[in-house]
């Protein structure tokens, strides 16, 4: 086929309030040809297709179609166009068949379903789908959805597809199959645009890269004439010199074990398999991984907010020959561990509270003179959250969705300090005065910018709603402290101040497990790294000596027999 | 005493039926629109204000026809001025659709008590007059018996309800139209995507269905109560029944033309029974009089715990629809 | 965080969150002069008459004699009292569209005791059996929503509403037991052998008693109980009650048990305030009216004292008006109720939108520059 031009964009830009998604992209899609566009995550790839597919107008720049200028303000304008994109996330009504999302929308005769049936299924088999036209769409496995979604652009007869990482939920045996059907689309003279971050399928599937950094355009390379090194080193760019501190951690001790631990999500699809590691105190051990390959599910399971499948979590309690308190463990707690035989008298002598009254142990414990045989060491598996908490585990979680779980948008700044203590006491009512001074003292030490703290979360900026959050959560001084892309949307200053606030409690002994999505960050910050990818720990490398590369090429690699399937076919 | 009991459960259970039309057309946009006995009230006054007009202008040169189509009419202009106003607050003001509906119900029953009651606007024999048209529209209706009278004996509204019902599950299931409306209140903002205005088809939607069930409450008026105007205190009781027929037919039309019959059945049953030789005591039939509420109880719990994907009640009922900013 | 200075004064008054608050009240008293306006010249066509004597015939109803404005207060009490029980599951978005039901029960069980137990205990032990058995009985009927909610999911508004019904029929089923052979439903079940308390000597102080109290209790409880935190974290976020380990159906069963405790009560105040009387519409459909109540005061104990004076005020006030002008039922009051609501409620939408607005402008979006 000739090489001629059907798409072609000159400087696009796009903004969202200060941040900037797209600068002057520009770039061009061939008659016939499958394009990747390569990008990390935040790279500004889904924004500049939703550009040309009519969910945002560009704020500059022009779109091309045929050498013609287009102006695309909708979906239905990017159809007129010929143009038809298969979101990430898949737009399709449940209770319906295949063949009704298909034609939705459309003006077609819907009382003879048949004859939709069957063009529905010219479509498919001529490009080798696989498909039912009258399956509901809740009867169907990912896969099929997202046939539904291919097909439902084709049938509008579009010319110019664009799937937005459509491998991100298939199965290796699935993408094998995708890409059998992109080829034949591809045959047939269809132009394709294909966003990944996978390099192996990158190699495996396209015929030219277009590479996305930071929201800007890095270049076009074809697939046959770059290697996987080459494309790595555009996507990530060279190592960034970051003045983040690290310090050097100080004796640090296992803390938590994380055992052969598996999840399965309520579809029954595994989403974890079978992680293993140890986080240990005084330490930054960091997650990366490509959003989505299961940092999110690994740390809702450790802090209890999801039943594992398999595996154990172990915290081990550094208490050795420390007293117990009654701040941490209820005197219920501290009369079971005293029957197991977990603590000595100063003098060494075997603790036994046989014949003891409750004040008494009251009376021991607040004075110190119970102590703790050796560390203690608690399994945290399928404990919900408040178990945890009344086990005298510290364990503190700063999750991705902050106002939607870690906070609660409607409600103050003071009320949102109780989120976690407000059980304290044996009162009916609640204590506002310490959750006060908490928040006044993090108004102050974080200097969050809000009129007072009794201003609803969701009215802070983005920054400030994290400090909030992540305040409260260290303010328990915890012995593990959990963090999900805690800088995401901050500024470069707000995004400092939460780095030397986890040195800072590193330095003070907590674990700290950071999930991040800038390599550059994970580098600079972290004492080591695991790699995720899948749902499975590919490696585990030292912060200080890993390259950036290095991790890129693990973070993408799915596990290396499922990798040699997917490319070989 | 098969035929005077079916008979009567039809009767009423048509009334039911338009009600629980109505408010299922709404409810596939999306509106759960509590307001349905207000509309059915109101809808009941238009209707008998139609019919007391038509005569006082006429006398005695009353044309069936006309004097039908006149009443409907009436009865439709009055309903989708309340359908609008729940359109206006749920729609293009986003008001908490439960608010706005409870409300309607108050204010629509409000106006038809304050109107009924109301000297001289409507004259009550004249609606009686009326509802022998609406009854005997056709001539051979009193050469009927038995179960010829109760299959083609019924007032025009029965025929008519059961023909919009028919063509309601016909629309909603099968045409282009139903296909979108379908859309619009499971999933508001995949179909606005695919090009389908979702305001446009929730205005017409509630619209089209205070329309139904406003003629639901005039049918109980004009051919179930034989025009006896004073009987519109009892058009919230039917509203709500309507209400609760919906989940119990699980949101199908062509369901809701047997779903009201069986309903109509246990509406009647207890004042009916004692024709077939069982002898109930006024608290026995209280009790009986629960069993609507109860089956649709039953229902819904079973729905809820069977969690199929089918006949679960659309999925964004209740919830206003805000396009991403974009 | 430093002492309250004159800064902080100043800031106060310009800080963006008062003055939208300012504004929200600007609109919604706007929105309610246009509903005055509106059902006012509805009534002047209707009645006849013009809007200051439609409006005055109302006040003198309401303010006429001491004897109706202490009726008004009771009425205002029942209903608030009302609007107090369902407060809690509406904070927690559980909506409770039952309360009518729960109430009728919590009534037919105070007849119910009345009836069986009359003159064979004390009057004293009577009326505390009649409490209890009510406070319990209207939690029954409240939880059984719950309970399929927290469990199956089931849509507890269109349960409670057909429990309403069912309700109604349980009441008329035992009237028809009690008083056979009578056509009419209303009936006095035990007038004269127990007698409410008369505090002050007056019959209407012990429902604005108990409601005062109740109301207190429930402001104290939502705003400073831990379990008023744990409705407000349910209600806002099922989320983050996941997050801190908080029960959510533990919390709904327990807000539903409380909410339908206070409904039996006031099912117990009306039916006794009745002079013991009951009937299938003793409640008048004050469930729903009071669900506009705690709707309009955004779920605040204390802004629902006035919201519920407002709407007693049109309906109390359009009784008399009604007599006045010779009509025979009170309709003309959820006329006049329906107008102004609706512009009330529309209004909503404008207060929405601006504060919308204001989130977007960027009051508090200042990211650089570190402190004010």
């Amino acid at each position: 086929m000739e090489e001629t031009v059907a798409l072609e964009l000159e400087n696009l830009s796009k903004h969202f309030g200060k941040i900037q998604a797209n600068k002057n992209v520009s770039m061009s899609l061939k008659h016939g040809e499958i394009l990747a566009i390569l990008g990390e995550n935040g790279s500004g790839k889904t924004t500049l297709m939703n550009m040309i597919s009519g969910i945002y107008a560009p704020d500059e720049g022009k779109i091309y179609i045929e050498g013609n200028e287009a102006t695309i303000r909708s979906p239905q304008d990017a159809f007129k166009y010929k143009i038809g994109m298969i979101h990430q996330h898949f737009k399709l009504i449940n209770v319906f068949t295949a063949s009704q999302n298909i034609i939705l929308g459309l003006k077609e005769n819907t009382v003879n379903m048949n004859k939709i049936n069957l063009k529905v299924k010219t479509i498919a088999d001529k490009y080798g789908f696989n498909i039912d036209p009258t399956k509901k769409i809740y009867d169907m496995s990912v896969s099929e959805k997202q046939t539904v979604e291919i097909i439902k652009v084709l049938y509008r007869g579009a010319e110019i597809l664009i799937l937005d990482e459509p491998t991100a939920v298939l199965t290796p045996q699935e993408i094998e199959k995708l890409f059998a059907v992109l080829k034949k689309m591809r045959e047939d003279g269809k132009s394709i645009i294909i966003i990944t971050h996978k390099l192996n399928e990158v190699m495996a599937i396209s015929d030219e890269v277009a590479v996305l950094r930071k929201g800007e355009y890095i270049g076009t390379v074809k697939t046959s004439e770059t290697t996987t090194e080459e494309l790595t080193e555009m996507m990530v760019g060279r190592k960034v010199e970051l003045n983040i501190v690290r310090s050097t951690p100080v004796n640090p001790d296992d803390r938590l074990e994380i055992k052969n631990l598996s999840y399965k999500n309520k579809d029954g699809i595994k989403v974890l398999k079978d992680i293993n590691f140890t986080a240990r105190g005084g330490e930054i051990l960091g997650i990366a991984g490509i959003a989505g390959s299961g940092q999110k599910e690994l740390l809702e399971a450790i802090a209890g907010l999801r039943n594992l499948s398999e595996g154990d979590i172990i915290f081990h309690n550094p208490k050795k020959d420390k007293p117990v308190t009654l701040y941490h463990k209820t005197l219920k707690r501290v009369k079971e561990l005293a029957s197991e035989g977990a603590f000595h008298y100063e003098g060494g002598l075997q603790v036994d509270f046989t014949g003891l009254s409750n004040d008494q142990i009251k009376k021991l414990v607040n004075d110190g003179k119970i102590i703790f045989n050796e560390d203690e060491i608690i399994d945290l598996r399928n404990k919900t959250p408040f178990e945890i908490r009344e086990l005298g585990v510290r364990l503190s979680f700063v999750p991705e969705d902050r106002l939607g779980m870690g906070l609660v948008g409607n409600m103050d700044i003071v009320d949102n300090m109780m989120l976690r203590s407000y059980r304290k006491g044996n009162s009916v009512f609640l204590d506002r005065k310490k959750p006060s001074k908490l928040a006044d003292d993090i108004i102050e030490q974080l200097e969050v910018v809000t009129p007072n703290s009794h201003t609803e979360v969701r009215k802070l900026s983005g920054g400030n709603v994290q400090k909030v959050l992540v305040g409260r959560e260290i303010s328990s001084a915890p012995k593990v402290l959990m963090v999900a892309y805690p800088v995401r949307g901050l500024d470069v200053n707000s995004s400092y101040l939460i780095y030397n606030l986890l040195d800072e409690q590193k330095k003070n002994g907590s674990a700290i497990i950071f999930v991040g999505e800038d390599l550059d960050i994970l580098i600079g910050l972290c004492d080591r790294i695991a790699v995720m990818s899948a749902g499975s720990i590919i490696g585990i490398v030292d912060g200080r000596t890993a390259k950036k590369e290095e991790i890129g090429m693990m973070m993408t690699q799915v596990k290396h027999e499922e990798a040699t399937e997917a490319i070989n076919g | 005493m098969w035929i005077t009991f079916l008979t009567g459960a039809v009767d009423i259970g048509i009334a039911l039926l338009l009600g629980c039309l109505g408010e299922t057309i709404t409810e596939k946009s999306g509106h759960l629109n509590l307001g349905i006995p207000g509309i059915m009230s109101v809808g009941a006054l238009g209707g008998c204000l139609g019919a007391s007009l038509y005569i006082d202008w006429f006398g005695n040169n009353v044309v069936g026809l006309f004097l039908i189509l006149f009443c409907i009419l009436m009865c439709i202009l009055f309903s989708v001025l309340m359908g609008l106003i729940y359109c206006v607050l749920a729609v293009t003001l986003r008001s908490n659709q439960n608010i706005t509906g409870l409300m309607l119900t108050t204010f629509g029953c409000g106006l038809t008590d304050f109107a009924m009651n109301t000297p001289n606007f409507i004259n009550s024999s004249n609606v009686s007059d009326a509802s022998k048209y609406f009854i005997n529209w056709l001539p051979f209706k009193d050469s009927l018996q038995g179960l010829a009278s109760l299959f083609f004996g019924r007032g025009v509204l029965v025929y008519l309800a059961i023909a919009l019902a028919i063509v309601a599950g016909f629309v909603i299931k099968r045409t282009r139209i139903g296909l979108n409306l379908r859309a619009v209140g499971e999933n508001p903002a995949t179909a606005d995507a695919a090009g389908i205005s979702v305001t446009a088809y929730r205005y017409i939607a509630t619209c089209i269905g205070s329309a139904i069930a406003g003629i639901g409450g005039f049918y109980y008026i004009i051919e179930n109560s034989s025009g006896g105007v004073g009987n519109y205190t009892n058009i919230p009781n039917i509203g709500w029944l309507s209400i609760a027929l919906v989940i119990f037919t699980m949101w199908k039309p062509i369901l809701s033309i047997f779903g009201s019959f069986i309903f109509g059945a246990l509406y009647k049953l207890p004042t009916s029974i004692s024709g077939f030789g069982v002898i109930l005591s006024m608290p026995q039939m209280k009790i009986f009089g629960l069993l609507p509420y109860v089956m649709t109880i039953i229902v819904l719990i079973i729905i809820s715990a069977l969690d199929s994907k089918e006949n679960q009640p659309p999925a964004s009922l209740g919830l206003n629809y805000f396009r991403e900013e974009r | 965080m430093a002492k309250y200075s004159f800064k902080d004064a100043l800031y106060r008054v310009k800080n963006p969150d008062n003055i939208n608050k300012y504004k929200a009240w600007g609109i919604r008293i706007i929105a309610f002069f246009l509903g005055l306006l509106v059902s006012g010249i509805f009534a002047s066509i209707t009645l006849k008459t013009n809007p200051f004597t439609f409006y005055g015939t109302m006040i003198t109803g309401v303010f006429g004699s001491g004897d109706q404005f202490m009726r008004y207060l009771r009425d205002t009490a029942i209903l608030l009292g009302i609007a107090i029980a369902i407060v809690p599951a509406f904070k927690m978005r559980f909506w409770n569209l039952g309360a009518n039901g729960q109430v009728l029960m919590g009534a037919l069980a105070s007849a119910f005791i009345a009836f069986y137990l009359r003159s064979k205990v004390s009057p004293a032990i009577q009326i505390i059996l009649m409490i209890v058995s009510s406070m319990l009985v209207g939690a029954i009927w409240a939880v059984i929503p719950a309970i399929f909610k927290a469990f199956l999911k089931t849509n507890e508004s269109l349960f409670t509403l057909m429990m309403n019904y069912i309700a109604v029929g349980i009441v008329e089923y035992f009237i028809m037991v009690w008083f056979p052979g009578s056509g009419s439903y209303i009936y006095a079940v035990s007038k004269e052998l127990v007698k409410m308390p008369n505090i002050g000597g007056n019959v209407y102080i012990l429902p604005i008693l108990v409601v005062a109290l109740l109301t207190a209790f429930m402001y104290l409880y939502l705003r400073f109980s831990k379990h008023g935190y744990e409705i407000a974290v349910v209600g806002q976020s099922e989320n983050t009650a996941r997050y801190i380990g908080t029960g959510v159906k533990k919390v709904m069963i327990r807000t539903l048990i409380l909410s339908g405790l206070i409904c039996g009560l006031m099912g117990f105040l009306i039916c006794g305030s009745a002079g013991f009387q009951i009937n299938s519409d003793i409640v008048e459909g004050q469930g729903f009216t009071a669900i506009i109540v705690t709707w309009l005061a955004n779920f605040n104990p204390l802004v629902m004292i006035f919201t519920s004076l407002l709407l007693t005020f049109f309906t109390f006030g359009s009784g008399y008006t009604g007599s006045f002008y010779g009509l025979t039922t009170t309709a003309i009051a959820d006329i006049t109720i329906g107008i102004i609501f609706f512009f009330i409620i529309g209004s909503e939408f404008f207060i929405n939108k601006m504060n919308m607005r204001m989130m977007k402008v960027g009051a508090y979006n200042i990211d650089k520059g570190g402190k004010k």
